[in-house]
């Protein structure tokens, strides 16, 4: 029997058009612009530097907000609304419906940054009038930031599964800040004592370590990217996206509908 | 072969938020369909019938018991693509077209691209929907909802199909079309499952029929049957005020009103009534039936079990 992945992806990413999920793309146009006019009375070196910080950063907070927001409602709006009837009723197991929202919203978020990637190149050429080596850098942030995209669906699908999407969105936006600060949850670890200790380990093992995920203010200096961190990235990424799924997957599998 | 052999399928809800009480909406259910009938399950509100039809789907699990669809385990992945639901009031993604819908929902039942095409346009054509394919589900009404339902589950021409209140929310027209629909179904040879509680569509439709309430099976048999101990009643509307004795010795439920008399009385003496009038030279208006006898018969098996507290057995 073929997969109905695909085909359930590709109907969650209709339905992330058709609600105009992409027209966020004209806010972050409007800040993106506004800013680099702003900032174009600086000198040219800071320009840059505060087109890209400021550039990505918004490109991760957009994509962020986007994936929690649908992210919460993927499943849970599907079992409230009863869509999910007349699509569980044919040929499609659950994990497959669970894995095609998640790649629909995946594809929703990269094609979403792609348009955001393109802005953020034009106000760079609008700023400094040209392309240099160092700016290829900025496709490593784009890809991290990503990366990120993956884990925050994986963790709304997952919270989504099993509380209400005002509690998932909490849980799913206060672990993005807390994993922003992961390495800062680590170095208190690493100085902790005693209960604290373990604890604090244990959080900073649990929670997305996005801090490895940010190389926003080096590439902005025009620092390489190891080669290593974009493996060990890729890899992180992918496990506990994969974790975070089978949790939903699990969950969801054995649910009654309401 | 059955189609349908429902093994003592039973579900326990659990109700109340933070006191979670045992709910039993489905006592251990035994019910057989065979292949090629048109099956109704009948029962009131809150009888039970969408547990049992989510069960049998899938989308709900049992506290125990199990079922067999086609021959199969009913979880079986593979006895998904050979049937087709209905649910009750059915929903669909509202940001689709018709059309875009039965064509997604073509794909996920693994209907080949160049068949499907085909097979849409006949379903639309089948529900009366060809006219607004590209109209967003959105925009559409109960009765057009409840349309597009019935195409998509035949979509896929599935063997066997389970209609949760076919005709609910449809108009005259719509429902005869539904009847008409599910006795085509029948022709090409499917087996039909539907829930309802308008007993004449039952009536008219059904092979065999089974009574549930309050989660239990209380009869199940072919209509005829069930029905050869009760009478439905009529009612007879003549022009003029009297009421001829030989009418009220037959037991008549007379009502006068400005002109008119309507009497309510047993099927069987609906041939005397007519005689009595014509005796009396009154003018017949009219002779409708009021109640079926498969609603006697349900509304008296209903106040059966009512009264002997849900002890009966099911007569399966
Ligand atoms: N999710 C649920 N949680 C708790 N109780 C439920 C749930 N769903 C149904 N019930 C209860 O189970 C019983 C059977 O409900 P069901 O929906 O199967 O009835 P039905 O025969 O389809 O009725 P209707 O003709 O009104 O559609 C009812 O008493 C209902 O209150
Ligand atoms: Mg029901």
């Amino acid at each position: 029997m073929k997969s109905s992945i695909p085909h359930i992806a590709s109907n969650t990413f209709r339905e992330a058009v058709r609600d105009r999920v992409l027209y966020n793309l004209i806010a972050f146009a409007l800040l993106l612009s506004g800013a680099a006019i702003l900032v174009g009375q600086i000198s040219i070196e800071i320009e840059k530097l505060v087109v890209i910080n400021l550039g990505l950063t918004a490109v991760s907070l957009f994509g962020v907000v986007i994936a929690i927001f649908i992210g919460i409602g993927l499943v849970s709006k599907e079992i409230e609304k009863r869509t999910l009837y007349t699509v569980l009723s044919r040929p499609v197991r659950r994990w497959e419906f669970i894995v095609g929202k998640f790649f629909g919203l995946a594809g929703t978020l990269t094609v979403n940054t792609f348009f955001m990637a393109i802005g953020v190149f034009a106000a760079l050429f609008y700023v400094s009038h040209r392309f240099v080596r160092a700016d290829a850098l900025i496709f490593v942030a784009l890809y991290f930031i990503i990366l990120e995209f993956l884990i925050v669906c994986s963790l709304s699908l997952l919270f989504s599964s099993f509380s209400s999407p005002l509690l998932s969105a909490v849980f799913a936006f206060s672990l993005f800040v807390i994993g922003s600060f992961s390495a800062d949850l680590r170095n208190f670890a690493a100085m902790a004592h005693g209960v604290s200790r373990w604890l604090a380990t244990g959080a900073a093992y649990l929670v997305p370590n996005f801090s490895a995920f940010n190389v926003i203010t080096s590439i902005a200096h025009e620092q390489p990217v190891a080669g290593q961190l974009i493996l060990q990235n890729t890899l992180y990424a992918l496990f506990y996206a994969a974790m975070a799924l089978s949790g939903a997957v699990l969950i969801f599998e054995y649910r009654d509908l309401k | 072969m059955p189609s349908i052999e429902i093994l003592g399928l039973e579900k326990t809800y659990q109700v109340g938020f933070w006191r979670k009480r045992p709910k039993q909406a489905l006592r251990p259910l035994h019910l057989q369909v065979e292949d090629g009938e048109i099956f109704g399950f009948l029962g009131p509100n809150g009888a039970g019938k969408t547990t049992t039809l989510k069960l049998l789907m899938g989308l709900i699990f049992p506290t125990s018991g199990s079922a067999r669809i086609l021959g199969r385990e009913w979880t079986d992945p593979a006895v998904k693509a050979q049937i087709g639901f209905l649910p009750e009031q059915p929903y669909f993604y509202d940001y689709l077209t018709a059309h875009e819908l039965l064509e997604y929902y073509g794909q996920l039942s693994g209907v080949p691209g160049k068949h499907r095409r085909h097979r849409i346009e006949q379903v639309l054509h089948q529900v009366g929907l060809r006219d607004v394919q590209g109209v967003h589900l959105r925009k559409f009404s109960k009765g057009m909802l409840q349309r597009v339902g019935i195409a998509q589950a035949i979509l896929h021409d599935p063997k066997l199909v389970f209609f949760d209140e076919p005709m609910s929310g449809l108009d005259p027209m719509g429902r005869r079309e539904v009847r008409d629909l599910m006795e085509q179904l029948k022709r090409e040879g499917k087996t039909v499952f539907f829930s309802t509680h308008i007993l004449s569509d039952a009536e008219a439709l059904c092979d065999r029929v089974a009574i549930i309430h309050k989660g239990e099976v209380l009869r199940a048999g072919a209509v005829d049957d069930l029905t050869s101990s009760v009478r439905g009643k009529v009612e007879v509307i003549w022009q003029g005020a009297q009421i001829p004795a030989s009418i009220k010795a037959l037991g008549a439920e007379c009502h006068v009103t400005a002109d008119k008399v309507r009497a309510i009385l047993d099927e069987k003496h609906q041939d005397a009534v007519i005689d009595a009038l014509r005796r009396e030279r009154l003018r017949l208006v009219s002779v409708t039936p009021v109640r079926t006898s498969l609603e006697t018969y349900f509304v008296e098996k209903l106040r059966h079990a009512e009264t002997t507290a849900g002890s009966m057995a099911g007569g399966v």
